[in-house]
């Protein structure tokens, strides 16, 4: 935790990423290009889904970063009400639209996918409510932080919101054992180990894990500029 | 206590000289409830199946209504910082006001909930059921709605903020309260859905007071 405490300060959080971008740009450009090589020509169709199966490979991985992304907006939230640290309201402000657009493309791929698979766009099952619900969660997120003329109140107001929205969190991930309905059960994070063949199991971490990469590199990049806009912000105001 | 009592009759005496706000969020009830026979028609099958639903989604919307103004007058008269200031903590204020608001919004449109459903052809067991789900389930919708008026006070266009933020918080109570009326209907377990409906006003009654006053705080700083 001092390491993290070490970067609240802007300004060596600003060179600390600056110093880790490039790298990680182009680690995560490389991770893509493989990972998609992987996803796309490199697993066998399912036997059950053909080639829709690879719509997956985006489907998983985002669900999985948008709930990563709002139990982030939770922690920057307490870390800002407890510890009142500047960089995690900032950086609270950057990831929301990030973690919300992983929502949106959850939610997009998941009905390409149930057109073919579930003969339908959308069901109002358990699963799908819950995702949507949290992608209604960063709206009012993304809504509330910039709804006030002094930005530290909607920052304040928003990491308030974010914690109570957490509750959401385990309802999604649960939402499909406890309602047995069509989306089917986790097959990845399950206690008897994974329920997928490797051939397809090995793209997926691939991924997922270029989902992270990407993640954490929008998350840096808007950080930094939320930074430079406070700065503007506090240079344009009169003295 | 005493401060919580004196809280709460403060905020229905100011209702009662003014009973004029409160009966708006009844009139919008009807209206809005009398406008699905005609967007949907007038087939008796369709409105009973649909009542329910319709019932509790205006329900939820008419609570809104009045949410606005739930800390926003305190705020722009300065009663809130009296309350901040105040020698007892500001959780119980907040559940004072909570409670307020229910006794003048969500008590009437649970009582008022039965009449509208029998211009829906509900049967006199639902109708109870309907009532009973209300009851249990309107707390909820104050409690929800307390906190999204605290972090939305002050807000640029905050009632439609309010609502954007209220509404997902409010679904669990949604789903369950339509959910057993449904139940009631098809002779499964009603009990079970009132017991869910009640656990949510629960956990909401544990939670919400905390993060309403913490946002009243960062609002009255």
């Amino acid at each position: 935790m001092a390491d993290l405490h070490f970067l609240a300060n802007p300004a060596r959080f600003r060179r600390f990423s600056q110093r880790v971008l490039p790298g990680l740009t182009f680690a995560t450009v490389l991770a893509f290009g493989v990972g998609l090589w992987l996803a796309l020509v490199q697993a066998p169709p399912d036997y059950q889904q053909g080639e829709t199966v690879r719509i997956m490979f985006v489907h998983v991985p985002s669900a999985w970063l948008s709930m990563v992304g709002y139990a982030l907006l939770a922690a920057l939230g307490a870390s800002l009400l407890v510890w009142r640290h500047p960089l995690a309201a900032l950086m609270a402000r950057a990831a929301a639209p990030v973690g919300a657009c992983f929502a949106v493309i959850c939610l997009l791929t998941g009905s390409l996918w149930g057109r073919p698979m579930w003969g339908t766009y959308w069901v109002w099952d358990a699963r799908l409510t819950s995702m949507l619900l949290l992608f209604f969660l960063y709206l009012g997120h993304i809504a509330l932080s910039r709804a006030y003329d002094d930005p530290d109140r909607g920052d304040r107001a928003a990491a308030i919101l974010a914690l109570v929205g957490v509750i959401n969190l385990p309802i999604i991930k649960f939402s499909v054992d406890w309602w047995n309905t069509l989306h089917q059960p986790a097959s990845v994070t399950r206690l008897d180990g994974p329920a997928i063949h490797s051939s397809i199991l090995i793209p997926l971490l691939w991924m997922a894990a270029s989902f992270l990469m990407l993640f954490i590199l929008l998350v840096l990049l808007r950080t930094e500029t939320e930074i430079d806009r406070r700065r503007l912000e506090a240079a344009d105001q009169p003295l | 206590m005493t401060g919580f009592a004196a809280l709460l009759m403060r905020d229905l005496r100011l209702a009662w000289r003014r009973p004029g706000d409160a009966a708006v969020v009844l009139a919008f009830y009807v209206v809005a409830v009398a406008l699905f026979p005609l967007g949907v028609g007038p087939e008796a099958n369709i409105l009973a199946r649909i009542a329910a639903g319709v019932l509790w989604c205006t329900a939820l919307f008419a609570s809104l209504l009045s949410l606005d103004r739930m800390f926003a007058t305190d705020f722009e008269d300065g009663s809130l910082d009296l309350l901040l200031l105040a020698p007892w903590p500001l959780e119980l204020g907040v559940l004072a006001k909570c409670a307020a608001h229910w006794i003048v919004t969500g008590l009437p449109l649970a009582v008022l909930a039965p009449v509208l459903g029998v211009a829906f052809g509900l049967e006199p067991a639902s109708l109870a059921a309907l009532a009973a789900t209300l009851l249990v389930g309107t707390p909820t919708l104050s409690l929800i709605g307390g906190l999204a008026a605290a972090l939305t006070l002050g807000a640029r266009r905050g009632g439609a903020l309010l609502a954007l933020l209220a509404l997902p918080l409010c679904v669990p109570t949604l789903i369950f309260g339509a959910g057993a009326i449904e139940a009631q209907a098809t002779g499964e377990a009603f009990a079970g859905h009132l017991a869910i409906l009640a656990a949510l006003a629960l956990v909401a009654l544990a939670t919400t007071p905390w993060a309403i006053a913490a946002a009243l705080r960062q609002a009255g700083e």
